[in-house]
């Protein structure tokens, strides 16, 4: 059995004397695909910047295939192999898609501090073609970022992670603020990501999770509630309680 | 049909308005022989302007103190050329390594705060090194000065302020100028320039692309500080004089104003901004000596207002 493609051990994160995030463990198997759901407030925003570095947990341990990277930066896990996107886009308002995507894939390749040579070499330019493809983004491709419609750069958000050639995705809230009917893009694009590469979905559109996922983690008021099949999930009386009862009002 | 490669390198040929651009200046030199001091005072004004334009137009870091760099890099070939190095090529190589090496060390100072951090930051190590200066009088002259002087250029063409060394002053600061900028620009096409500019605009998401912006910036910042010791130096050995006023914050400002006037981040516009503001202090000044930064000041409120992006978009992309 070969370690797992992400694991939490006992996280805990506290803001003064509040615990964010309170004693989560986890793991994501290799190629999963898997859901984090919780009312708002429920830490989910703060687990997700404690995997990726952007926190330092204040006790706790993150593992990435089996390594301890909960003292790394942020941008040394990228190198490592995990990637995330943003609730609310961070792209590059006056670069291109073409130029965004470059710039991840120079810095997978190493080449980030190569100050000489020009920034298209053909195997670059390759994968570039293949992403906006993949992304639908070729109708844009040479547009500024800021001027894309709002789907397009929610797509660009997940193209540029992918651009890093992760072995584990956070995807956090792909669809958030997107309109209805441009969501099947966005679905598109999760439904074709790599098979290997594991994924933690964040979200919270109901129908977007029970499509994608095959496992839920319920994380209420920063601790796991409960962890299950979405049959299991939708059937638990506790998380209907806390959750779904809530969304129903809502 | 998308053409990814055609988007990517649609920056790096160079246009014919660039080779017109920089064949301008030498017929502008050649007809204005007598004013070939200010037009070299203008070029070596550009490259200051240029070195702030890579840590502040192409990577989005503020920075109110460079003339501390061009100050040491003056300081530099003005002391190796009063030892008797007085090879004009050898002082600019001198002054690299100083200003380099001073930008090498401040830079961690400029990782940590907000906008206005880094002008305090950068406005203190500039106060500093000018204090320094004054106080090591034994090797700057403190504020008499320091009296040394340049061998000619190639040990032939005189930089002096007699006959044709004004000429060949302006067209020595040129000559530096555009290798400087070749070099900028291949930078700015580079992986390297594209993540700056990336750090410029998200640093959080380069981040989160793997990019070591701290290290991005480091680099960034001494190899500015390197280009503006090379300004300095070439000020020093050009107009044959340096003073202690090199250090002074009005330089950082006025600088800064430049590179704003001409627009930041093509890196044209530092060489265009510092011919526009020396330019109209030339001529305003000599009408109304006392109150010429009016003009400056007129200029740039209507730059700003006026968006000077709509004016040289058409260059930029």
């Amino acid at each position: 059995m070969s370690a797992p493609a992400l694991e939490a051990r006992g996280l805990i994160r506290r803001f003064g004397g509040l615990a964010a995030t309170d004693n989560v463990s986890f793991s994501l198997a290799a190629g999963a695909r898997q859901a984090l759901i919780g009312p708002n407030g429920a830490g989910k925003t703060t687990l997700i910047n404690l995997l990726t570095g952007v926190l330092k947990p204040s006790e706790g341990a993150v593992l990435l295939e089996g390594q301890d990277i909960t003292n790394l930066s942020s941008a040394a896990r990228v190198r490592r192999g995990l990637a995330r996107t943003f609730q609310i886009n961070q792209l590059f308002p006056d670069l291109s898609p073409v130029e965004s995507l470059g710039l991840a894939i120079s810095e997978r390749l190493g080449r980030g501090a190569d100050f000489w040579r020009p920034a298209g070499k053909p195997e670059i330019v390759a994968e570039i073609e293949d992403l906006l493809q993949r992304f639908g983004l070729t109708d844009v491709y040479d547009q500024p970022t800021r001027a894309l419609p709002y789907g397009k750069q929610r797509l660009l958000e997940i193209a540029l992670a992918l651009a890093c050639r992760p072995r584990v995705l956070l995807l956090d809230e792909p669809a958030a603020g997107v309109p209805e009917e441009e969501r099947h893009d966005i679905l598109a694009a999760l439904a074709q990501l790599p098979a290997d590469v594991a994924i933690l979905l964040i979200e919270h559109d109901m129908d977007l999770v029970f499509t994608f996922a095959t496992r839920l983690s319920v994380l209420v008021a920063g601790r796991l509630l409960c962890e299950g099949t979405p049959e299991e999930i939708a059937n638990d009386e506790r998380v209907k309680a806390v959750y779904l009862g809530e969304d129903a009002h809502g | 049909m998308i053409d990814v490669a055609r988007h990517l390198r649609r920056r790096e040929r160079w246009r014919l308005i660039e080779f017109a651009f920089w064949l301008a200046i030498v017929a502008v030199i050649a007809a204005f022989p007598a004013r070939a001091a200010l037009i070299n005072e203008m070029l070596v004004a550009g490259l200051f302007a240029l070195s702030l334009d890579l840590i502040l137009g192409l990577t989005g870091v503020v920075s109110l103190g460079h003339a501390a760099f061009f100050g040491l890099g003056a300081y530099t070939a003005a002391i190796t050329a009063a030892a008797g190095w007085n090879d004009p090529l050898l002082g600019l190589v001198a002054a690299i390594v100083p200003a380099a090496l001073v930008g090498l060390l401040t830079a961690p100072l400029l990782l940590r705060g907000a906008d206005l951090t880094r002008l305090m930051v950068t406005m203190g190590v500039a106060l500093m090194l000018g204090e320094l200066a004054n106080k090591n009088a034994w090797l700057t002259g403190g504020a008499d000065g320091l009296n040394f002087a340049v061998a000619p250029l190639f040990g032939r063409f005189s930089l002096g302020s007699m006959g044709v060394g004004p000429r060949n002053a302006a067209l020595f600061s040129l000559a530096v100028l555009f290798v400087l900028f070749a070099i900028a620009r291949r930078l700015r096409n580079s992986p390297f320039g594209v993540s700056l500019e990336g750090l410029r605009e998200n640093r959080l998401r380069a981040g989160a692309l793997g990019v070591d912006t701290s290290r991005r910036i480091v680099a960034v910042y001494a190899l500015s500080a390197a280009y503006a010791g090379v300004a300095g130096a070439l000020s020093a050995e050009t107009t044959q004089i340096v003073s202690l006023d090199l250090f002074d914050f009005h330089r950082s400002a006025d600088v800064m104003l430049m590179l704003i006037i001409g627009g930041a981040g093509w890196l044209y516009g530092g060489v265009i901004g510092a011919a526009m503001f020396i330019g109209v202090r030339d001529v305003v000044s000599s009408a109304t000596p006392e109150y010429w930064e009016f003009w400056i000041g007129l200029m740039l409120v209507v730059l700003v207002l006026a968006g000077r992006e709509r004016l040289t978009a058409r260059f930029r992309r």
